[in-house]
Parts: C-alpha cells; structure tokens; sequence
C-alpha cells in the first residue's frame, strides 16, 4: 500500500477516536468553542487528506460535516441531540469507509446519500439564512451535491493539504485553535510512529538475547575465571535494562482503549433511553500491546452490559433513592506487577435468587445445589457458557450475555475475573492481567528426566516431602491421592501419569521416593503437581507452539534453556483441566462442577473440626459442625406452641420454627408414644442454627459433647437430611445436613400438624 | 520446451520423495529433540533451530511407513510456512533435482487410503520414482482423531 494511504489511515484513526471522545464531551458542554474547533480541525484534516489522495465519497461525508461544524463553531446553529447523533454516524461512516480503504485501497461502495441528506438538512434548522447558508442549502440534491463539494474541496485545497500527524499523545487542548495549518512542533519532533512489527522483531532478538546471556552466565559460573565474571555480570544487567526498555516501547497506555468507552456509554444508555455518566481514572495506566487487544473485547461487553442491565432508567433509579443518572467508574491501576481494571456501577446489581431461578430452570444446577450455594458462588453461575445462551436469560437476569467469553478471553492471557455484587447499590468487575507475555519468570521443574517451564504466577508454593512421609501424609480419598496442607485437602497430580511420561529406567514404582508438590493454582482451584525435582526459577522467553500442536491445552508454549535444548510450558489451567480438577469449559455442566465441590467440601470435612455431638431420635448418634449452631437452649415444654401447622417457640423477641428430627427424617417414626412422653414433662433442647439468613431450632433429645475431631468420612450419605455419617471418637455419627433438614421440614409441613397435639 | 522444475530430494525407507526447492528453507543435520507428551504420534517432538522453535514431522510415520531403526539419526528437511518453520524429520538428503513436467504423473488409482492425499504424484526419473509431497498437507498432523488417540 502507498505510504501516504497508510499515513493518512493510521492519522485519521488517531484522530477519529479522539473526535468520538471529543464529540461526547461536548454533549455535556455544547458551547465550548475549543472543543468545537479541535473537532471541526480533525475533518477538516481528514477532508483535505482524502481530496488529495482521491477517496471522493469519504471527501463528501467529511465535506458536509465539516459544513455543518463550522457552523456550530461560529454559533449559527446550537448543538442538539440530533445533531450530535448525526456527527457521531458521520464518524461511523468515515470510519467505515477508512476500514474499506485499509482492505481495498478504495473508499467502498457504500451508500452514503442518506447520511449527507440528513447533515444537510440539520445544517439549515437555523431561521437566519445568511447568503453562505443559502448557497449551501442546494447541497440537498444528491448529484449537485457532488459537483459542489468537488468543487469546494479543491478551492479549498490549498488550505487542506494533508497536515502532519497530530501527535496522539499531546492533548487535543493543546493545539492552538484557529490555525487550522501549523502544529506545535516540539511534540511531533520527540515522538516517532514506528512499525509494530518492527517492535515485535526487536522483542524477539531481545528475547534470544536473554537466552545467550543466560548460557553465558550459567558458563561464567562454571569456568570461575575473574576475568570472564566481570563483563558477565554487566551483560547480565545490561540486557536486563535492554529488556526493560524494550519491553517499554510495546507498553501503550490503557487510554487507547478507555478512550473509546466515553462513546460506547452514550449510544447504549442513548439507545435504552438511560442517563449514565463514565468516569475514567489512571487512563495513563501502560500494559502489553497484545495485552490491550486481548482485554478489549472483553471490557467493552462488560461496560455494555453495566450500561444496558446493570444501570436502571431514571426514575426506577429516582425511586430508590438514587441520582437519575448513573455512574459507572472504570479505574485502572498497577498492583504488584500485574495490572488492575475495575469497572465499578452504581446500577442495581445482580439479584441472586433471579440468578438460581434461572440456573435452576435451566438445569444447570439442581434445586438442592442451588439452595446450599452461597451469595459468590451463586454469582459466578453468570460465567458459566449455557448460563449466557438464551436473550430470555440475560433480561430477567441483567447480567450475563457472553460472560464466559470475558472470562475466558481474561483468562487465556493469564488474567482473572472476579465479580461483587451489592444488590441495589451496584456491582464491581475487578480484572487482574499481567504486563507482558512474551517474558515471564518460570520455574523449571523436572520428571522423567524431562523438563517443564511453570510460569512463576500460577505457583503457590513448594513442598518436599521425604520417603518416610510421603508414605504417611500421602493420603487417598477413594484412590485419589491428597495431601493436607494447611488442615485443607489438597488434591495431588503426578506429572509422570498426566502427561503419560515413562522414565528412561524403569527403576521403580515412583513409590519409596521424596515427592516435591508444586502447588498450583488454576482460576479459584488448588493443586499439588507432584514432579521429581525442583530447579531454579528462570526468565524465559515464551515462543507459542506450531499449529500442530495447538490442540494441546496442557502447553502453553515452549521455551529455548540456557543449555540451547528446547523445554515446554505447562499451561497450569490447561493441566489442571486434563488431570479433572478443573471441569472442562463448555463440554461439562455445572451439575459436575457443583458435584465436585460438595465433594472437595466433604474431603474439606476429613480435617479437625469441632462437633456437637447429640442424641438424635431413636438414641442415633448425630453431630453438626459447631460453627453451624449458635447457641443451644432449653426451654420449658409448655413454652412450644403451634402456629400455622409448625411448631415454634418464642425466642428474643422473634417466632423461632422449631424442626423435630424425628419428624424429619426418614423410617424412624415408631417411637412416638415414647417422644410422647419426653415431651411432655421433660424441658426441650434446641439447637439454635442460622443458615442463609434464617434461624431454625433443632430439637434433639440430649446433647451430649463437644469434641474435636478428625471426623472420617466413611459413608456417602445414608438418608435425606444427613450429609454424611462419619467416625467421630471411634463412633459412627450422622452428620446433620442443615440446609436439607429445613427443606424437607418445609415439605412435611402438613404431616407435622398430627403430633403436634402432643403440646395440646 | 515445457516447465521445468527443482526438488529438494531425500529418501524415506530407501523411498525417493521430493518436495519443491521454494518451500525448502534449509536442509540440516540431526538436531536434539524435546518430545511432547501427549502430542500426535505424527509429531515428534521440538527443536532449536538457531533460536527458532521449530516442530518436527516424521514423514515415516505420516506416510505410514515403518518407524526407522532406533539409533538412526533422522535429517531435517525444514520447511517454511506462513505461520514458522515446520521441519520433515527424514532418513536421508539426496540431491536437487531438475525435473521436466512431462515426466510427471499422478498416482496410480491402486494407491489408497490417508497416503494418497499426501502423494500429489511421481516424477519418473532415469533410475527411479521420485514421489512429489504435497507439503501443505504434511503438515497437517493435528487431526481431530489424532489428537484424541493421544497414546504412545
């Protein structure tokens, strides 16, 4: 392509985006004659560029625009909404056709005669007509239109001919207004446009650089020579401040494309007929290139979404209390080496318990799961893939269009999401990426003999285990190894098995030895990677891996060592997927998902925890989590009283349900009369239990002990209402499903009604 | 005077193939690979190459023919791409062969199954059949099937 047709292209993006921006500046401040002239200056530009590189039809649109500028910039006519929506399709169009002339070299064949008609006809919606204005009221017939603004464009040529870049970085302010010809030249003289590719080559030598330098060194340490020492380690820092810098001229600010929100926001709360105002802070924020491009996409649904279903109209908003127009904050930062954007509204949040509905209904989740889910995890149901699909879905919810794909896209650059949500008053998307992805420090870890990269983020912390206690604290759950870190199990992966690896010499079982775990996480999951030997941390320089290869999720790429020989990169999430510990994108349901954490939380249940042990009906040993009760009373039988079909009593000032285990669970019914008579003269124990915001008293027959416990679970669980029955002080106990109990009490609720004459 | 053109030659099994020079960014010695596990059996594992990551291809065993003895050293023919290097793991170099498109012909109908897409012909030379590669499709390993029988 013609060098002055991509100057001229890479100059009127620039300067297009900054018009959007400036142009929704001026809806707040519609007589700021700077702004006007800054955005009557860009096509102008734009104009006389394409007058003098041939593109007549863009040269039309950007003529009548600029008509109708200028007189709004002289005050002949006062900026309404419909002229506003008309410069801003004007903008659409140019950019249209700039990405036509990008593919083509050709402005296209796009019909434009729609668009001038309507800027031409905005352009005399002013009584006063002046002889200029007069004249140009003839625009309005298509082909003499062309014939004037040909005409115009080379009387004006003189004054038009393609202006030197403005430079982006300088504040469109800055440049003096009404000269449309000269620029500040000290700007453009200190910042040059260079080639990406270019910069990308130069990361690639830089890269390899590294590489040398790390084979020189690690030779330097061998050889112990003074004489080689010394220019080694001032290699070693200056290629690392080589690095640095060029790591530096990839980094953009995060205003390319924080820029382009301000106009996002207005046309959706525009089209929705909501008032919302964006407020963009640490816009100077600087990150990767390709890092920009990866999280674009992703913040511009999330900013959609916050406009189209997280903001409410006007007077809903009124109603509650709040400003009619709403606010969203997009807020970008560094925070240890990572990058931080929060996008944070002031809409209604999201509902929850619309969120179970519509989880439920959709059978992602069972009614059981969805009741035992806190407030966060209900929350992240909205990233899940089928949770998106139907529009039915995304209205009643608010959130939720393509969520998975934001998530996913974050994540494939080693970035995470992390959703809050305060009903009524807002919800926060906080986003975390790294800076860069071409280097990044790794640990390299070793088995069967073979190497593997792990990128230094993905790892928690190293463990070494020697034989003697990889026999003992190697435990398995159902075959499945675990180790207890911290009181938590820990699910164990061996690198040798995942990846079918086979040692050079088949010595031994891999039993007897030490075991070094990595622990790993991936997304909001913990590992242990259990591999031979632990190496050092590197830098490295991640090359992707050739197409032949990109089914393999459990690379992330390879890398060239200090000894020259190749080593792959193991992609944490990609592995933690193939060894199951993370459910696999789309192909699995939640109901796996959820399975596998209640799952991973009676696995949790296998460390000490404290237990109140009771006598349930029929003299059964029972238990519940002492973090579960909060307190345990006893009350005078005459105090039960029936309200409703359901026993309660009243308690500080409140009604308390009470549910009899007896009644609740299953098959133990025989020894009414018995209860009967316990009833009756003997007080009540309750144990007073919160769950999910409500009270419920349990009544049991005797409490008997607080005790601490390992707990091992020994069955899955043996009725409705149990969670599990366990071994707690050599004894089988059923432990109390809480959450299960209340649901089956509210069931039974009719049936409850025949003994309650036992309180008569 | 009818087209001629030039083949990087080399032989698999005592097979002579050739694959046009264009394509061809260099010919190199055996180079250490890193295997991959878990990758196509096709694939044979990674290689530096001056810096550069390149994959290598078995061409025995994505033609389907026996796996070469294991001491043997395979050569390299690599090939460029439009999205990097892919190199043909290969048993040995031959010459580079000027060849007439009058001595070509397409393969005979007898010859079937995944080799023939691979196989866009033979050029008849004096003392042999050379077999002309189609190398695009060489290199496309990471079939769905293969992908999922993942074992070694």
């Amino acid at each position: 392509m013609d060098d002055l047709i991509k100057d001229f292209l890479v100059e009127s993006n620039e300067n297009l985006d900054r018009l959007d921006n400036e142009l929704v500046k001026l809806e707040t401040d519609p007589s700021s004659k700077e702004l006007l002239s800054s955005v009557f200056r860009t096509i102008h530009t734009i104009k006389g560029s394409c007058g003098f590189l041939g593109f007549s039809k863009l040269e039309k649109v950007a003529h009548v625009g600029e008509s109708l500028l200028s007189r709004l910039r002289d005050g002949k006519l006062s900026l309404t909404l419909d002229i506003m929506t008309g410069l801003l399709s004007m903008v659409d169009a140019i950019r249209t056709m700039l990405e036509e002339i990008q593919s083509t070299e050709q402005d296209g064949d796009g019909d434009y005669a729609e668009l001038i008609g309507t800027l031409t006809r905005l352009q005399q919606e002013t009584p006063e007509n002046t002889s200029k204005t007069a004249s140009r009221t003839q625009y309005s017939e298509p082909a003499r239109e062309q014939e004037i603004a040909s005409a115009e464009a080379k009387e004006d040529f003189p004054k038009s001919k393609p202006h030197p870049a403005v430079p982006s970085l300088a504040p469109a302010e800055d440049i003096p207004k009404s000269q449309d010809g000269s620029r500040p030249q000290s700007a453009a003289a200190e910042t040059i446009r260079v080639d990406v590719h270019l910069l990308d080559r130069l990361m690639n030598l830089v890269g390899e650089l590294v590489l040398t330098r790390n084979q020189i060194t690690q030779f330097s340490a061998l050889q112990n020579d003074p004489n080689l020492l010394g220019p080694t380690q001032q290699l070693n820092l200056l290629t690392s401040e080589l690095q640095e810098q060029v790591m530096r001229t990839r980094m953009q600010p995060i205003s390319n494309i924080f820029d382009k929100f301000p106009r996002v926001v207005r046309d959706v709360a525009t089209a929705g007929g909501k008032q919302v105002q964006i407020e963009i802070e640490g816009k100077e924020t600087e990150l990767d290139r390709s890092l920009l491009e990866a999280i674009k996409d992703p913040l511009t649904h999330i900013i959609r979404n916050s406009v189209d279903h997280g903001i409410e109209m006007p007077d809903e908003r009124s109603a509650r209390g709040k400003r009619p127009e709403g606010h969203i904050k997009l807020r970008a930062c560094h925070e240890g080496g990572q990058v931080l954007v929060e996008i944070i509204d002031d809409g209604g949040g999201i509902d929850t318990a619309r969120i179970k509905n519509k989880a439920i209904e959709r059978s992602l989740v069972s009614p059981q799961q969805a009741s035992r889910m806190s407030e966060q995890e209900l929350l992240n149901l909205i990233f899940l893939p089928g949770f998106s699909t139907a529009d039915k879905v995304t209205k009643i919810s608010g959130r939720g269009v393509g969520m998975d794909v934001v998530k996913t896209n974050i994540e494939r650059v080693n970035g995470s999401v992390d959703l809050q949500s305060d009903p009524g008053r807002g919800t926060t998307i906080k986003i975390k990426i790294p800076l860069t992805v071409a280097i990044i420090r790794a640990v390299i870890i070793q088995s069967c003999g073979k190497r593997f990269a792990i990128p230094q983020v993905n790892i928690q912390e190293l463990v070494r285990l020697d034989a003697d206690r990889v026999r003992t604290e190697i435990e398995l759950v159902h075959g499945v190894p675990v180790y207890r870190i911290r009181g938590r199990l820990l699910p164990l992966v061996y690198l040798n098995e995942g990846l079918r690896l086979t040692r050079p010499t088949p010595n031994q079982t891999g039993q007897g030895e030490a075991a070094n775990i990595v622990v790993l996480q991936a997304n909001d999951h913990l590992f242990g990677l259990v591999v031979d030997e632990i190496n050092d941390s590197e830098e490295i320089v991640v090359k992707p891996l050739s197409k032949q290869l990109r089914g393999l999720k459990v690379f992330a790429g390879a890398t060239i060592m200090g000894d020259g020989k190749v080593a792959l990169i193991l992609d944490v999430v990609g592995l933690a997927q193939h060894a199951n510990i993370l459910s696999e994108g789309r192909d699995r349901t939640l109901e796996e998902k959820t399975a596998e954490l209640l799952k991973s939380r009676n696995q949790a249940q296998g460390e000490k925890q404290t237990f109140l042990l009771f006598t349930g009906p029929d003299d059964g040993r029972m238990a519940l989590p002492l973090n579960a009760v909060s307190r345990l009373e006893e009350f005078p039988a005459t105090q039960v009283e029936k309200s409703g079909g359901e026993w309660v009593i009243q308690y500080r000032g409140k009604i308390l349900p009470l549910v009899r285990l007896d009644l609740v669970l299953e098959e133990r019914r025989t020894r009414l009369r018995h209860i009967r008579k316990n009833t009756e003269s003997a007080p009540v124990h309750v144990l007073v239990c919160h769950d999910q915001g409500q009270t419920i008293g349990i009544v049991v027959d005797r409490i008997l002990d607080i005790v601490e416990d390992r707990a091992e679970v020994k069955t899955a669980p043996t009725r409705d209402g149990i969670h599990c029955a366990v071994v707690i002080q050599d004894r089988v106990t059923e432990l109390i499903d809480i959450a299960a109990i209340q649901r089956i009490a509210g069931k039974n609720r009719p049936l409850s009604i025949e003994p309650a004459e036992v309180t008569d | 005077m009818a087209q001629t053109h030039q083949f990087c030659t080399f032989y698999l099994d005592r097979l002579m193939f050739g694959v046009e020079l264009e394509t061809v960014q260099e010919v190199i010695r055996y180079l250490e690979i890193t295997e991959i596990p878990l990758a196509p059996r096709v694939v044979r594992g990674l290689m530096n190459l001056r810096g550069q990551i390149v994959t290598g291809i078995d061409l025995r065993r994505r033609l389907d023919l026996a796996d070469r003895p294991a001491e043997a050293m395979p050569m390299n023919v690599v090939i460029r791409r439009a999205d990097g290097a892919v190199s043909f793991l290969v048993d040995d170099i031959g010459d580079v062969v000027e060849v007439n498109e009058d001595s070509f012909e397409p393969p005979p109908e007898t010859l079937r199954g995944n080799v023939r897409e691979i196989i866009l012909g033979v050029h008849k030379l004096e003392k042999q059949l050379m077999h002309v590669l189609n190398t695009e499709r060489a290199c496309e390993t990471a079939t769905a099937d293969d992908l999922s029988a993942t074992g070694r």
